[in-house]
């Protein structure tokens, strides 16, 4: 046996002869799955904004859309990891509305008697509550399922009934409002949006952080001589990817406040309004938590330890046990992650309702699955991306409010989300059959 | 350290499932830089005792000892923590990530920052396999998409990567074409000659018998005997593993045949 590694034919089946977009794909190792929900993307939009007249694909209707997605996006990232180890989740929804109360409570009856009204660390106080309250659910869920080994579908059915019982118990039904100003912030708004400037700000740093990354890998790759990728695909990547982030800032920034906050917003400043005055929104601060949700599990599921094993232990649950992975320690943390997550939508959906009600979240454990699932995270186990499963959320609310803008009956929007996931998955089966 | 105390030593261990027996008073030892081939027919336990050793099961009753000091052995962890390290006859590989993945599963190199240092996991992975497999290219893929061959590789050298002491390996050939298969005796002896015990799991006989220097047969559960491979021929080993019957060039276990006339 010798060191023959550079010398030896290759071990591998004959390469086809590929054509010009196949070679390109392979070049740039693009996901061929994510550009597909990309494609589906843009041909709904683009549906949605022929039927509606030019309405959908406005700066204000992609602005909302976006702070509609945030908090099922945020949930989404989590399912990703529950669904990958082949378990299930049924209770976020639940959760979610659970936890608002508990943070709606906090913020607006229980501290503001101890600290006093709009005192400024009212709202941090009220999320780590709600943190800790999510976390804690889960753990306990995950407690269940890993250690007393009960199936998950199971208990967090039972979580399901539970903790919305549970929320309705918390004031006997009763709506809790108004949060607390600054909490308001991680709801949107006109407020809750960091402005232009700033918005450019997030924007360049992005870019500049993919083009690093993607030298840093570069750089990586060279060092231990392993096959690159061309110059002109590393380019192309770079090039394209800055282009969606800056494109996405521009269309915040071109969204304007309404002009009657814009009049209030020069009165408070004891000014004449200008004439065409504009102030833009710019980046919903519930987007940039989705973002920041969506860049830190992608760092756990990819980068570390625990992220995978998440993997192995989806992809084979005795060879992870085997490997000497503490497989029933792992699963918990990935409830409690998602009780956390879950916590976060709640901040968000609170935030932006500026109220906690009881019915808060009903329904949204089947979208944050069915975005999951949309974005590739395969039931069977194993496999899925925190991308993917984030995509899946836009895709979902750019259909409910896409139908909503052409003022489609709720039954009948429901018929078309549940046949749009059947039509979903069934496609991604084909596609794993045929390339995957 | 005494020459005399082996490496490892199972005494009287006895594990059933539901009702069967799948293991019944089985004592076997290992030395240093020794090969034991462990043999028997299709379900004579020989996995599920070896499984012992490595953690993957709990035994009912008997005791293991390393190094003449008593081990405790309760999870997969813990042998590794002895040096033992096994191939799996299923290969316990995580399908759905790649070579370096697999090879580092439970181990991981970290960078600096605590993150997963992937590159160099892939390098060390390179260096591994070109060893055993030199033709093997498809480092980035999933090992499910992987030849059954090249699987088996990637077990291989994860046994063989962590300085093993003790190496268990469970028809670590069964998928192997011939030239590989005469790579993993290569490997056997190299091994060997480093000091380490291997125990080598077949139910063919001729796989073995030449790599081997004490072979131990199983039938039913139960230890048959053990011999030298001086000591007994081929021909007698076949009596053990079919009948059970134990050659005189042999020790025989609780499981030979009484009666023998
Ligand atoms: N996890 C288990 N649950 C129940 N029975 C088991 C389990 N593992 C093994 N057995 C039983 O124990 C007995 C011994 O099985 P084992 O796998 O050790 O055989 P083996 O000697 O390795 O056979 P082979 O040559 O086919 O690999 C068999 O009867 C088997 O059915
Ligand atoms: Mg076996």
């Amino acid at each position: 046996m010798s060191d023959a590694t550079t010398h030896a034919p290759a071990d591998r089946a004959r390469a086809s002869e590929l054509g010009p977009v196949a070679r390109f794909l392979k070049a740039t190792e693009l996901d061929t799955r994510m550009l597909g929900m990309v494609g589906a993307l843009i041909l709904i939009w683009g549906v949605f904004h022929v039927l509606s007249g030019g309405l959908f694909l406005t700066p204000r209707n992609l602005w909302n859309l976006s702070v509609q997605s945030s908090s099922i996006a945020v949930m989404a990232t989590g399912m990703v990891l529950v669904i990958v180890t082949r378990n299930i989740d049924l209770s976020v929804g639940s959760i979610l509305g659970f936890v608002g109360m508990i943070m709606g409570v906090t913020q607006a009856e229980i501290m503001p008697a101890i600290i006093g009204f709009g005192h400024p660390a009212m709202w941090l106080i009220a999320a780590f509550v709600g943190l800790v309250v999510g976390v804690s659910i889960g753990a306990l869920h995950g407690f269940i399922i890993a250690y007393l080994g009960v199936p998950a579908f199971i208990v967090t059915l039972g979580g399901l009934l539970v903790w919305r019982g549970a929320a309705w118990w918390v004031t006997s039904g009763r709506t809790v409002a108004p949060m607390d100003a600054t909490f308001r912030l991680m709801g949107g708004g006109p407020d809750g949006a960091i402005g232009s400037t700033w918005s450019w700000v997030v924007g360049i740093v992005a870019c500049v952080a993919v083009i690093v990354m993607l030298m840093n890998a570069r750089a990586q790759r060279k060092r231990f001589n392993f096959p690159q990728r061309p110059l002109w695909a590393e380019g192309f990547l770079g090039t394209l990817v800055c282009a969606i982030i800056l494109g996405a800032v521009a269309v915040a920034n071109s969204y304007a406040w309404p002009i009657g906050i814009v009049r209030r917003y020069y009165e408070a400043l004891g000014q004449e309004v200008p004439e065409n005055a504009f102030i833009a929104h710019g980046i919903a601060i519930p987007v940039l938590i989705a973002l920041a949700v969506g860049i830190a599990m992608t760092f756990v599921a990819t980068r570390t330890r625990f992220g995978r094993y998440v993997f192995a232990i989806g992809g084979n649950p005795e060879a992870a046990t085997l490997a000497g992975i503490n497989t029933r320690w792992v699963t918990m943390k990935i409830f409690m992650l998602m009780g956390g997550l879950a916590a976060i939508g709640a901040m968000i959906s609170t935030a932006r309702l500026n109220a906690a009600t009881n019915a808060q979240g009903t329904l949204d454990e089947l979208l944050v699955i069915a975005a999951a699932v949309i974005g590739g995270t395969s039931l069977s186990g194993g496999v899925g991306t925190i991308a993917g499963a984030m995509l899946g959320a836009v895709l979902m609310q750019s259909l409910a409010s896409g139908m909503i803008l052409l003022g489609v009956d709720t039954p009948l929007q429901n018929i078309v989300v549940g046949l749009a996931l059947v039509v979903a998955v069934w496609l991604d089966t084909v596609y794993r059959r045929r390339i995957g | 350290m005494t020459h005399a105390a082996p490496l490892v030593e199972m005494r009287n261990i006895s594990i059933s499932f539901g009702g069967i027996h799948a293991v019944d008073d089985a004592s076997i030892d290992l030395h240093e830089g020794e090969v034991v081939a462990l043999l028997g027919h299709n379900g004579a336990g020989k996995s599920t005792l070896i499984k012992i050793l490595s953690g993957a099961y709990k035994r009912d009753a008997g005791e293991i000892f390393v190094n003449g000091e008593e081990a405790t052995i309760n999870n997969p962890r813990d042998a590794k923590k002895y040096g033992i390290e096994t191939i799996y006859q299923t290969l316990a590989l995580a399908d759905n990530v790649d070579a370096a993945a697999n090879l580092f599963l439970g181990r991981e190199l970290r960078t600096a920052w605590g993150t997963l240092d992937d590159v160099a996991m892939e390098s060390e992975t390179r260096k591994v396999m070109g060893r055993l497999n030199p033709r093997f290219q498809r480092f980035k893929e999933p090992v499910v998409k992987l030849s059954g061959g090249q699987r088996q590789s990637v077990a291989i050298a994860r046994a063989i990567h962590f300085n093993a002491r003790i190496l268990i390996m469970d028809e670590p050939t069964a998928a192997l074409g011939p030239q590989e298969t005469a790579q993993v005796g290569e490997l056997v002896k190299q091994l060997k000659d480093d000091g380490i015990g291997i125990f080598l799991i077949s139910h063919d006989i001729h796989d073995v018998f030449d790599l081997a220097d004490r072979v131990c047969v199983m039938k039913n559960g139960q230890v048959v005997g053990t011999a030298r491979t001086e000591d007994v021929t081929k021909d007698e080993v076949l009596g053990m593993i079919i009948l059970g019957k134990c050659p005189p060039g042999a020790i025989p276990g609780p499981g030979a045949m009484r009666d023998a006339a």
